[in-house]
């Protein structure tokens, strides 16, 4: 039988609570409204009495029961007798009576919007301070690598370049490899209406080199390294590892950022070199196996129409954003809080933050190359 | 070196994040080679003091000092040359979890006291050798227990040789014999070369063996509410902390 529960007046000063079957978890947990219907009609100075006659099981459902029904008794200045109880649960009420209920106060929060809009503009001045702070310490650090008085393990280069290079070869390959073939499919279905198919060449050549396979190389790595640079990093601080470092007398940025700096900002050129290759190849592949042109024309055309500038731009880009991606992971990895999740916000906020300054600083690269006439 | 003026001396020093006061009007002196223990309930702020006495963190009020030297009111070489002297043990060791142990004791050497690959290598397996961990120089952090990253920690704050050592709780989450183990290394690394120990600590037994003065930070005042040694404070005017150092038996 389920739990059952009888509240029922016995005089001008008791409220009598009678509970009878299993009371347990698994056969679940009566309300305590009754209870409060009772002691809200009955007059001041009622007992409330627990009677337990007919209960046959019981574990924490019967103590919670009695622990709410005992609030609702206290709210209203009303004693209680639970002197029937099975010894047991006497003794978990005791304990969970044990330590007054505290309030602690929250700090005051204004909700208003006027309130809500200044503190994220406060906020957002502050980390712009802090990023600049940050972007300062680098430059210095840099500064200090170009004098040759740097310090960092040459190992932790090496494993940097590692991470951010040959690491990442098979994710750019597939990525460029299917924008090269999206871009000459998308440009044919146009190109054809004109008779001008052969021009696929020219668009995904030029295409790649100069905007595309950088952009998406930057993407891929604000993904892929910018998240693993923060998480690593963001562990780091939650382990007080980078609290060592400055204890003694290390500098984290010059330990933990400028090999990564220098590792992405290397690597970045070649993986986009390496994703132009492949951006182009993507594209011979629609090229032939659609607009029936032969491989041999159509590599023609795209070695006639690429200019050497196209390919610089390119990659001269792709350093400024391997140097936006590692700072930006660095950045948040650095500045995380100190609990599991902290980490796991510093390595969305690096991605996101990532890949919005790579289109930003592309976006530069756009309008500035224009202006120059390139 | 003057033996009258206090080694270390926190004064007046407020601690807050933001608008939110952790402790305030904290002020203590050490002395010299003594063992001082920083004790508290759970959440009071004794590794927040921690930090701000090794200057991780700045104080919104206060000053420590040094031998008389300011560790925040100053620029940041001289910051830098004063926590030249003083090694840390983290709660959780941090040891730099690519390198090996050795290259952890030895990378500090290397780097502050310019000494070339092996003669680093050297004192970093003399250091490592001094707190029981000869033959793990190759070992990785991840690859040994918890207590023996705690005397690998502790090996890389002795690095340097320095004048004082911070523990941020040295016992947490070891059994009761490494425990042990680590408080005999305090002492003999105190009895041996005369370094001043900053102990942060709830663990009665060490507070009781190692501590010869000691304060009490109190969660709910946000203050400190006793000072002195250890077993005078247990007869101190506090009930909370003569609970404290009863263990609640009073």
């Amino acid at each position: 039988m389920s739990a059952r529960l009888e509240v029922a007046r016995d005089g001008p000063d008791a409220v009598r609570v009678r509970l009878s079957g299993r009371w347990t978890l698994a056969d679940g947990l009566p309300s305590a409204e009754s209870v409060e219907r009772e002691l809200v009609a009955a007059p001041p100075g009622v007992r409330l009495v627990f009677e337990p006659k007919g209960l046959e099981r019981w574990d924490s459902a019967l103590v919670s029961f009695v622990f709410s029904a005992t609030r609702l008794a206290a709210a209203r200045g009303a004693a209680v007798d639970t002197s029937a109880l099975p010894e047991g649960a006497r003794r978990l009420l005791q304990l969970s009576q044990a330590v007054p209920a505290r309030v602690l106060p929250h700090p005051p929060k204004d909700d208003a919007l006027t309130a809500r809009v200044g503190d994220v503009a406060l906020r957002a001045w502050h980390t712009a301070f802090d990023a600049l702070d940050f972007l300062g310490e680098t430059l210095l650090a840099l500064g200090s690598l170009l004098r040759g008085r740097a310090r960092f393990r040459r190992v932790d280069l090496m494993h940097a370049l590692e991470s951010a290079g040959v690491g990442a070869l098979g994710i750019v390959a597939l990525i460029n490899l299917l924008i090269g073939a999206v871009l000459a499919f998308v440009g044919a279905v146009q190109l054809q209406q004109f008779g001008a198919s052969i021009y696929v060449a020219n668009l995904v050549a030029i295409g790649i080199t100069r905007e595309l396979g950088a952009l998406m190389t930057g993407i891929v790595m604000a993904g892929r390294t910018g998240a693993s640079f923060a998480a690593v990093l963001g562990t780091m601080t939650v382990n007080e590892e980078v609290d060592a470092f400055r204890t003694m007398g290390l500098k984290p940025v010059e330990f933990l950022v400028l090999p990564r700096v220098l590792a992405t900002s290397l690597m970045l050129p070649a993986l986009v070199a390496y994703a132009d290759l492949l951006g182009v190849l993507g594209g011979t592949f629609v090229g032939v196996a659609l607009l029936d042109l032969g491989a041999v024309e159509y590599l023609r055309t795209t070695q006639s129409s690429l200019e050497l500038r196209h390919v610089v731009i390119g990659l001269v880009k792709s350093v400024a954003f391997g140097v936006v991606v590692a700072l930006t992971g660095c950045y948040y990895g650095l500045r995380c809080g100190r609990s599991a999740a902290a980490v796991g916000n510093a390595a969305t906020r690096a991605v996101v933050m990532g890949i919005v300054l790579v289109v930003v600083v592309d976006a530069v690269f756009t309008v500035l190359l224009h202006l120059l006439h390139l | 070196m003057d033996q009258a003026r206090p080694h270390v001396e926190v004064r007046d020093l407020t601690m807050a994040f933001g608008s939110r006061v952790v402790q305030q009007g904290i002020r203590f002196q050490i002395r010299r080679g003594e063992v001082f223990v920083i004790m508290g309930d759970s959440g009071c702020g004794k590794s927040t003091l921690m930090r701000h006495m090794i200057g991780l963190n700045r104080p919104a009020e206060g000053e420590v000092l040094y031998d008389g030297e300011p560790l925040f009111a100053t620029d940041a070489d001289s910051r830098e040359r004063l926590m030249d002297r003083f090694g840390v043990l983290y709660q959780n060791a941090a040891l730099w979890s690519s390198m090996t142990l050795e290259e952890n004791v030895s990378l500090p050497l290397a780097e502050r006291k310019h000494l070339g690959p092996s003669e680093a290598r050297d004192v970093a397996r003399l250091k490592l050798a001094l707190v029981g961990l000869a033959g793990f120089e190759s070992h990785y952090p991840a690859e040994i227990s918890g207590g023996m990253r705690k005397r690998a920690g502790l090996a890389r704050a002795m690095a340097l040789d320095p004048e004082i050592l911070y523990f941020d709780e040295p016992s947490a989450g070891l059994d009761p014999l490494s425990s042990r183990r680590l408080d005999d290394l305090i002492l003999e690394l105190r009895e041996s070369s005369g370094t001043t120990i900053v102990l942060v600590t709830h663990e009665l037994p060490s507070i009781f063996e190692l501590g010869d003065n000691a304060v009490f930070l109190d969660a709910e005042r946000k203050t400190m509410i006793a000072q002195g040694r250890p077993e005078e404070l247990k007869l101190s005017d506090e009930p909370k902390v003569r609970a404290f150092l009863e263990r609640g038996r009073l």
